[in-house]
């Protein structure tokens, strides 16, 4: 068969959440049978309320050969980090 | 917020299980078991057995498409499917061996009675596939069917005198809407799509037209169990207005009605089947008489 189902990633939100988590990717004919096909693959074991399904070839990804370019200088900059001032109890998700 | 474990927003915290998957309710907890007292116990039994048979049998036949599909999605969907049906099973025949009151639980209901004690409906057990029988596309037309017959039936029942069948189609309703749904979804697709899955589409209501008629048809239990049961005669407008509109999308037409083939007046709510069914029977049945007693 020269027909084959275009890849989608799968982002699913749980109860208490607040973002989309990635959990996989699967294969479906268009977006609508992808969110249910989601649904049956990712959601049998009550992980979540909300999904996201995004075409594959959407997400342009860091590649892993820039990794040192990319992500080591950020490693040795104490003073981007926002660690001189005291965070309150009761806001808990600064 | 740590990112260690992609799953960790997914863990309900307070409820400690395993990993993830957390967060369960027991099905029917808190609906009372009492049976009305007006309400004849042995019509009750009848009908629970009616409508876990026509959800037993169509499970069954929905399972064996597992690792046969066309994709490994749809394995898992027709699976899932498969697994509501038979969670709606169980608890219908256990309710019907708990009003019985002779001992028999929903695996000797489920195993142990033989071909002509089952009563569902004749959609329910007609091989629509893999194999010879059929193909993915009368699957999914009987599944739109059945599901569009049990979406009607169910919606009614809620109102039903037995609170244990309310409680059942309350709960059922919501698994129903996805079924039908996946199956409008795919009738649509394959309906409006290339020639050749339009020809196994029309192919396929042919095949399944002569079945339908019979969900319409009220049995002599059905009729005695007014404010209890659901007259089936009620839901034909409601099942064509659903067929008729998925069908447009589909670019299929809908076939007049075709009378049920009675026998002696007798069909599936009788414990009258088709061929079928013995080979159905024999083969869900096989394990559980082979070794009486086993559990896993």
């Amino acid at each position: 068969m020269s027909t084959s189902w275009p890849l989608w990633e799968v982002f699913v939100r749980g109860k208490r959440g607040l973002n989309h988590v990635h959990v996989g990717s699967l294969h479906a004919p268009d977006a609508e049978m992808a969110v249910r096909n989601a649904r049956d693959v990712y959601t049998r074991r009550n992980e979540g309320v909300s999904i996201w399904v995004v075409p594959a070839e959407a997400i342009t990804a860091s590649s892993p050969d820039e990794k040192d370019p990319f992500f080591e200088p950020a490693g040795d900059k104490v003073y981007r980090h926002p660690t001189f001032y005291a965070i309150p109890d009761d806001v808990p998700h600064l | 917020m740590s990112f260690d474990n992609a799953y960790e927003s997914l863990i309900d915290h307070e409820d400690t299980h395993w990993a993830f998957g957390t967060g369960f309710h027991t099905a029917l907890e808190g609906v009372d078991r009492e049976v009305p007292a007006t309400v004849d116990r042995a019509d009750l039994v009848a009908y629970c057995l009616m409508l876990g048979d026509d959800s037993l049998v169509l499970s069954q036949r929905l399972a064996a498409w597992c690792s046969r599909a066309p994709e490994l999605e749809e394995d898992i969907a027709l699976a899932n499917i498969a697994l509501d049906l038979l969670g709606q099973a169980r608890l219908l025949l256990t309710r019907a061996g708990e009003v019985e009151g002779a001992g028999r639980d929903e695996d000797a209901l489920a195993y142990l009675r033989d071909e002509r004690e089952f009563r569902n409906v004749h959609l329910a057990e007609i091989d629509c596939g893999p194999g010879p029988g059929g193909d993915f596309a009368t699957t999914i037309v009987r599944l739109l069917v059945f599901s569009s017959w049990k979406i009607a039936q169910f919606s009614r029942l809620r109102g039903s005198a037995d609170p244990v069948l309310a409680a059942v189609a309350a709960k059922g309703l919501k698994e129903l809407a996805y079924h039908r749904d996946h199956a409008a979804q795919w009738a649509v697709r394959l309906g409006d799509g290339t020639e050749e899955s339009h020809r196994r589409m029309v192919a396929a209501v042919d095949r399944v037209w002569p079945f339908v008629d019979e969900l319409f048809h009220a049995s002599a239990v059905e009729a005695r169990l007014a404010g209890v049961a659901v007259d089936p005669a009620e839901l034909r407008s409601e099942v064509d207005g659903v067929l008729d509109a998925v069908f447009e999308a589909s670019g299929l037409t809908r076939p007049e009605p075709i009378p049920t083939a009675f026998v002696a007046g007798q069909a599936g709510r009788e414990g009258v089947h088709t061929e079928a069914m013995g080979f159905l029977v024999a083969e869900m049945q096989h394990l559980h008489r082979s070794m009486p007693g086993a559990v896993w």
